[in-house]
């Protein structure tokens, strides 16, 4: 075996490629046979295929980009031919995954990436690695793909139509869309989101900042029996914290509204914003602990020895060195606030409806795709802010003469 | 800073809330608590926005928590910040609700509206004001609904109750509520007892055994329900052949959303569901909550209602104004639970029995379903 797998000579067709080949389209096959209940049948017909896939391109070695189109060409075909839009489509990606595998497999290309010292065993590891941190993104990444689908879906429900998979116009409507972005239902939970977790967020991040700097002072008596208590919102369940601010903030809220004249909605909106700027600091204190071990103190003697006071000094020098950190927290505070549905489930009234607690409620009780439509908005809108953020980090190493990593 | 202007109009909302209240001694603000979905637009469009029309400057907030109204009105009172004015829920819950002292109890005559023909609200709403606090609104219905397209070919469209039994006739899964409130008296309907003794026949251990007895020969081709979205989604899903939901959402599915599936009203079973005022409101909230509901259960609002939703309405006197649906054009009266073509064999349900039993039965279902 070890003559047949060096990166000089091709691989055999018969004891190499054609297997493999034959065993990988069989899975396919398997999968395909199954949405017509003949699983076996299904992977017998792909697995031939494989063996003729494997052939060919064994036989056209030097022609490859007309062969590969000429593969996914027949196989879509076929896919119209004996289904639909849906399956043709399918056979053109199942296509092109299959006659890549049998260039790659047969030029002998899966074995250019490794040393050239490698042996058979490591090669076959190798790829089977790569192959596994693949699965993993797929299974990562693969539950947002129906529930974008679906989001276009002209009927209230969680189905696939005939008509979608067909790919018929009919089957497609924007009317979820206009249900998020075009209801009261929905807005005002998103609005309310919007005003508590940025609030919550400037909070969580100047109080847990405050207290990462203080904490990670060595005279500070009793710095572990502190820090696990800031901590304990992280680790108490949920439902607790939930329970217990419930409670807590209930007599606050009625003395507010008796005392000092406030309205029922505004006081809403303090006890939530305060309860999720608890669920915060945890996140900020420890981002910034983190990045305060590799904070050099002499600075600060520095500043100070040239006169500086110690809340200058705080935001001239301190401050920059820290802030990844502090952002990071903040990022991390603002996601708990946004995506929070049990404490705003207890300590919020109807008026502080956030989005979480609506597609909560829209979920149980009417299994709308509204949801879908919201989650896709979501889904997008977080790609575009850590695109941003990255591009903008990205800029400024680039500022700094850093090559971007 | 986009977040600032909405800040800044909550603080000075918050700040001049107190001189705004002064309104004829009515609050300003009021929270609604209903279901969600369909139901809960079908009140927006039939009572909210036409008394927010006729009182501007009141504004409305709906919260979607009648499933879980008991709990939370528990804690509301226990924290003593009840932040809801009236809640919709249905009459097992409201008598629950009344017994606790957590409803406000009300005289029908003097704070809901006469019919227009001078009937007075105890006679028009007659037996459905059950308990003290209960204000009905809408009588709905369990029932089944089937895939039309998956009845076998020379089989008759399931139209007896005892058909969910039938899996010879009617292969196919089926999807039930996970309670055994309605699943217990159709089994022992299907097994010989008659609809007059059932309520005593389930009184009884035996009567007990026999109705699981009879739910365990369809076991295996059950899909529990525990939310009334759960049903239409399956039947669109086509995953089940037949299933027990509220009526309304089957209308919405069958007429709104042009599924194929049939109506199976046999043995349906009735229930109520209406307002509760909270105890323990302020002076000027309790006004604008009982200028709402009386309001809100007139007989003409009773009536529109019905012309977003197949429910049908509370009040004798709001039958014969029932028309046509308001998008869809379709005549609603015989889309109602309790039209007679429908109503030929009705259950309702039974608050008493359950109100005794239930915790029981409840035990002995869940341990059953676990087996």
């Amino acid at each position: 075996m070890t003559a047949t797998i060096s990166t000089t000579s091709r691989p055999d067709l018969f004891r190499f490629t054609m297997p493999l080949m034959a065993a990988f389209a069989a899975m396919f096959g398997f999968v395909g046979g199954n949405m017509v209940a003949q699983p076996w049948l299904g992977a017998l017909v792909g697995a031939i295929i494989g063996c003729v896939i494997a052939w060919v391109a064994e036989t056209n070695l030097s022609r490859r980009t007309t062969v590969r189109w000429a593969i996914i060409g027949v196989l879509g075909l076929a896919g119209l031919v004996f289904g639909n839009v849906g399956t043709a489509i399918s056979g053109v990606i199942i296509g092109a995954i299959l006659s890549w595998g049998a260039y790659w497999l047969a030029t002998g290309q899966y074995g250019t990436s490794v040393p050239i010292y490698y042996t058979a065993k490591q090669t076959l590891w190798h790829n089977t690695f790569k192959f596994i941190c693949g699965l993993i993104f797929f299974f990562l990444i693969a539950p947002l793909v129906p529930v974008m689908w679906l989001s276009f879906n002209a009927q209230d429900f969680f189905t696939f139509t005939p008509e979608m998979l067909n790919f018929e116009a009919a089957g497609y409507s924007l009317k979820h869309y206009r249900d998020f972005l075009g209801t009261d239902e929905w807005m005002v939970p998103l609005k309310n989101s919007l005003i508590i977790a940025p609030i919550a967020t400037i909070i969580s991040v100047t109080l847990g900042t405050l207290a990462a700097i203080g904490l990670s002072q060595s005279h500070v008596p009793g710095r572990q029996a502190i820090m696990a208590i800031l901590i304990s919102p992280m680790i108490v369940p949920l439902i607790i914290s939930a329970t217990g601010m419930f409670f807590f903030y209930a007599p606050l809220g009625n003395w507010l509204e008796a005392s000092l004249g406030l309205s029922q909605s505004f006081v809403g909106f303090v006890k939530v914003i305060l309860a999720h700027a608890v669920l915060g600091i945890p996140f900020v204190i420890i981002t910034v602990t983190a990045t305060l071990v590799g904070f050099d103190r002499s600075l600060t003697r520095a500043a100070a020895s040239m006169g500086s006071d110690p809340v200058r000094t705080f935001f001239k020098v301190q401050m920059p060195l820290i802030l990844p950190g502090v952002i990071s927290g903040g990022l991390f505070a603002f996601i708990t606030s946004f995506d929070e549905v049990v404490v705003v489930l207890f300590v919020g009234s109807a008026q502080q409806q956030t989005l979480p607690w609506q597609m909560f409620t829209g979920l149980r009780e009417q299994i709308s795709p509204t949801i879908l439509a919201a989650a896709t908005v979501l889904v997008v809108f977080s790609i575009l802010l850590l695109t941003t953020v990255e591009l903008l980090r990205r800029r400024s190493e680039r500022l700094r003469g850093l090559t971007p990593a | 800073m986009n977040f600032k202007k909405p800040i800044l109009a909550t603080m000075a909302l918050g700040l001049s809330a107190g001189s705004l209240a002064a309104d004829g001694h009515m609050a300003s603000d009021m929270t609604l608590v209903s279901w969600g979905g369909a139901y809960q637009q079908s009140q927006i469009n039939a009572y909210s926005d036409p008394y927010v029309a006729m009182n501007p400057g009141v504004t409305v907030t709906w919260d979607e928590s009648s499933a879980e109204a008991v709990a939370k009105l528990r804690a509301m009172n226990e924290a003593g910040s009840i932040t809801w004015d009236v809640v919709d829920v249905v009459a097992a819950d409201a008598l629950r609700l009344c017994d606790e002292g957590l409803a406000l109890e009300i005289d029908a005559d003097e704070v809901l509206a006469p019919a227009p023909d001078g009937t007075s609200a105890s006679d028009d709403f007659g037996d459905l004001l059950v308990g003290d606090c209960f204000i009905p609104q809408i009588v709905y219905s369990t029932t089944f609904g089937y895939r039309t397209d998956m009845v076998p070919a020379g089989v008759d469209a399931p139209n007896d109750i005892c058909d969910v039994f039938d899996l010879a006739t009617y292969p196919g899964m089926r999807a039930l509520e996970k309670r055994p409130i309605n699943n217990v008296e159709w089994a022992l309907l299907c097994d010989g007892v008659a609809k007059d003794d059932v309520y005593d026949v389930l009184a009884t251990e035996e009567g007990q055994e026999q109705a699981l007895a009879k739910l365990d020969t369809i076991k295996d081709s059950v899909i529990w329900w525990s939310a009334g979205a759960d049903t239409p989604q399956l039947l669109a899903d086509g995953e089940i052949f037949m299933g027990s939901t509220y009526n309304g959402r089957l209308f919405a599915a069958i007429e709104e959303q042009g599924q194929p599936i049939g109506m199976m009203w046999d043995a349906q079973v009735f229930d109520l569901d209406g307002w509760i005022i909270p105890e323990g409101l302020s002076d000027e909230r309790l006004a604008r909550a009982l200028d709402f509901v009386r309001f809100a259960t007139d007989t003409q609002r009773l009536a529109d209602q019905a012309k977003y939703i197949s429910y049908g309405p509370a009040r004798l006197s709001s039958a014969p104004l029932v028309g046509n649906h308001a998008t869809l054009g379709i005549d609603m009266a015989q889309h109602m639970p309790t039209d007679p073509n429908n109503a030929a064999n009705t259950f309702l349900y039974n608050y008493e029995f359950w109100a005794d039993y239930r915790d029981d039965i409840d035990g002995k279902f869940q341990a059953w379903l676990a087996q």
